[in-house]
């Protein structure tokens, strides 16, 4: 049984169709990719799997049972956390107090929390920065921070938007590294990625969508040569 | 932190001893009147400083607590001082209805709302003259002739008030109020019921504030609409008391409060006196100009920026 199954997922905002009967099934401990280009309702496709946006028709599976309409608290508490495209740290908090704040998620006492929380920012590599206020860090360091804080509410699924975006060489390389390691730690990874390099190298299936249709699913391999995603992606001279 | 516990364990027994030393009751009333916006302010900073919903609707706790022990003492003959628990618990009922309208909106409309609701407050107990007696007000015997005792009361009141605040703070709680004030959509992702934290804070809120109304009723023996529903007097002096202590300090509204009852004193009495008698009515002008000074210069008050404030004057004593 997938781990995460979207029905004929339909999101309408007004007269326009950002998602349009989206079906894709992730399996449990795989990373699956989500790729399109830009606009074409990834970020909206998140927003309805955590409840942001109601959505318009179709059905959200995890683990078989309907999260339709949940509250998206709720839906962190059943074992999806996902991080934000823009970083949306809590800025005059300390690393170590986001985390933790995150923590609380499983955990009731303060004392338990604090400690999960060393242990995920130890994970990140980010425990040199841990008593920095969160608005004090740098790119990179914010999008590590927005990943520990969804480890500490220990996910079953995670949830990644575009978590290499705005980052150099170095930090690409550790993010894709980060990425496995938690792959490796037995949570399941659904990955929105524009960098080619870290969708294609981290993917084990990638399923490719414009105008908020699906137009390809299969490995790394077989979408890089399918004609509808070179065409949405260069046009259809290279198609 | 040894030091720090210092001065308060000072301050404390500075305040303890304070009446037995000063009898004047002008003194003594200051400082009670300090001490209910110490109670108002830190409460205010827990809603507002902590949790990020500003609300500009602090009077309608304060008066629903003072209106609940004044309409008990009055028609039903029941103790004043059981209406300090019963106001606190209808200030937090009424809290309970003010966060189900109110929190539907964020930000400056959450803020708006709060404004609004403390002028519907205001115009319910003008108008239901059946249960409020209207712009009469409410008169009860007071049960102490000495201020000692309303001195001392005040004084457990707003430490009890402060100790509240801090321990909350320190807990789960604590974390989830500062997470929906820093981000309401990350709040949520991170499993934080933010509905549901931000009415705890507000009940909270609501409890101390509308103990403080019943405790001012108690005090003063008179209210009405105008005083303990008004707007610039509660809800905005809130607000000041916050702001210029130090908003999300757990000190900053008790700083606050000594703060602004002083000055608020000094230009009352038009410098004790001393100035002409016009000055009195440019208080609101000062505080104005009060909050602006802050803001620019000062933005996390008088604790929040002790550092900086401490720094400034280090320097100027160093060149003179």
């Amino acid at each position: 049984m997938a781990l995460l199954e979207l029905k004929n997922l339909v999101k309408d905002f007004g007269g326009l169709r950002a998602v349009n009967d989206i079906t894709l099934h992730v399996k449990k401990g795989e990373i699956f990719g989500l790729i399109g280009p830009n606009g074409a309702g990834k970020t909206t496709i998140f927003n309805c799997m955590n409840s942001y946006y109601p959505i318009t028709s179709g059905d959200i599976l995890f683990k078989g049972k309907s999260i339709k309409g949940l509250k998206t608290y709720k839906i962190c508490h059943l074992g999806i956390a996902r991080t934000f495209q823009i970083v949306k740290p809590l800025a005059r908090m300390t690393v170590l107090e986001n985390v933790t704040a995150a923590a609380f998620c499983r955990i009731k006492k303060i004392k338990d929390a604090k400690e999960e929380a060393h242990k995920v920012l130890e994970f990140c590599n980010l425990t040199s920065e841990k008593d920095k206020l969160a608005k004090s860090l740098p790119i990179g360091g914010r999008k590590r921070l927005e990943i520990a804080r969804t480890l500490a509410t220990k996910p079953e699924l995670l949830l990644l938007d575009e978590t290499a975006a705005g980052l150099n060489p170095t930090e690409l390389d550790e993010a894709i590294d980060l990425i496995i390691k938690i792959k490796d730690s037995g949570i399941t990874i659904l990955i929105i990625e524009h960098i080619m390099k870290v969708i294609m190298s981290i993917s084990d299936r990638i399923h490719a969508i414009n105008f908020g249709e699906t137009i390809a699913e299969g490995t790394p391999r077989e979408v890089a040569a399918n004609p509808a995603v070179i065409e949405a992606y260069l046009g259809d001279d290279y198609a | 932190m040894n030091k720090k516990n210092g001065i308060l364990v000072v301050l404390g027994i500075i305040l303890l001893v304070f009446p037995l030393v000063v009898h004047s009751d002008y003194y003594q009333h200051l400082i009670i009147i300090a001490f209910i916006w110490v109670i108002i302010g830190s409460s205010w900073n827990l809603l507002a400083g902590y949790t990020g919903q500003v609300s500009f609707g602090h009077a309608i706790f304060f008066g629903i607590g003072a209106y609940t022990a004044g309409i008990l003492a009055m028609k039903l003959g029941i103790s004043a001082w059981w209406g300090m628990m019963f106001g606190g618990i209808t200030a937090m009922l009424i809290g309970l209805f003010v966060g189900w309208v109110c929190f539907r909106l964020r930000g400056p409309y959450f803020a708006l709302a709060t404004l609004a609701g403390g002028e519907i407050f205001r115009l319910i107990a003008t108008n239901w003259e059946a249960l409020t007696e209207g712009m009469v007000g409410i008169l009860i015997m007071q049960t102490f002739r000495s201020k000692l005792p309303y001195y001392y009361i005040g004084l457990a009141l707003a430490a009890s008030c402060i100790y509240v605040v801090h321990l909350t703070m320190k807990t789960k709680w604590g974390y989830y109020f500062v997470s929906i004030r820093e981000d309401q959509d990350a709040a949520a992702s991170l499993g934080i019921n933010i509905v549901l934290y931000k009415n705890i804070s507000l009940l909270i809120s609501s409890f101390f504030t509308g103990m403080a109304g019943a405790f001012y009723m108690n005090y003063m023996g008179f209210i009405d609409p105008e005083v303990v529903f008004s707007l610039h007097f509660v809800s905005i002096m809130a607000i000041l008391v916050g702001i210029v202590g130090g908003v999300a300090t757990i000190w900053g509204p008790a700083v606050g409060a000594f703060v602004m009852v002083g000055l608020q004193e000094t230009f009352r009495s038009a410098f004790f006196g001393l100035a002409p008698k016009w000055v009195s009515q440019g208080h609101a002008l000062v505080f104005g100009l009060l909050v602006i000074f802050v803001i620019m210069f000062f933005a996390n008050g008088i604790v929040g920026d002790w550092e900086k404030i401490k720094k400034i004057f280090f320097k100027t004593r160093e060149t003179t």
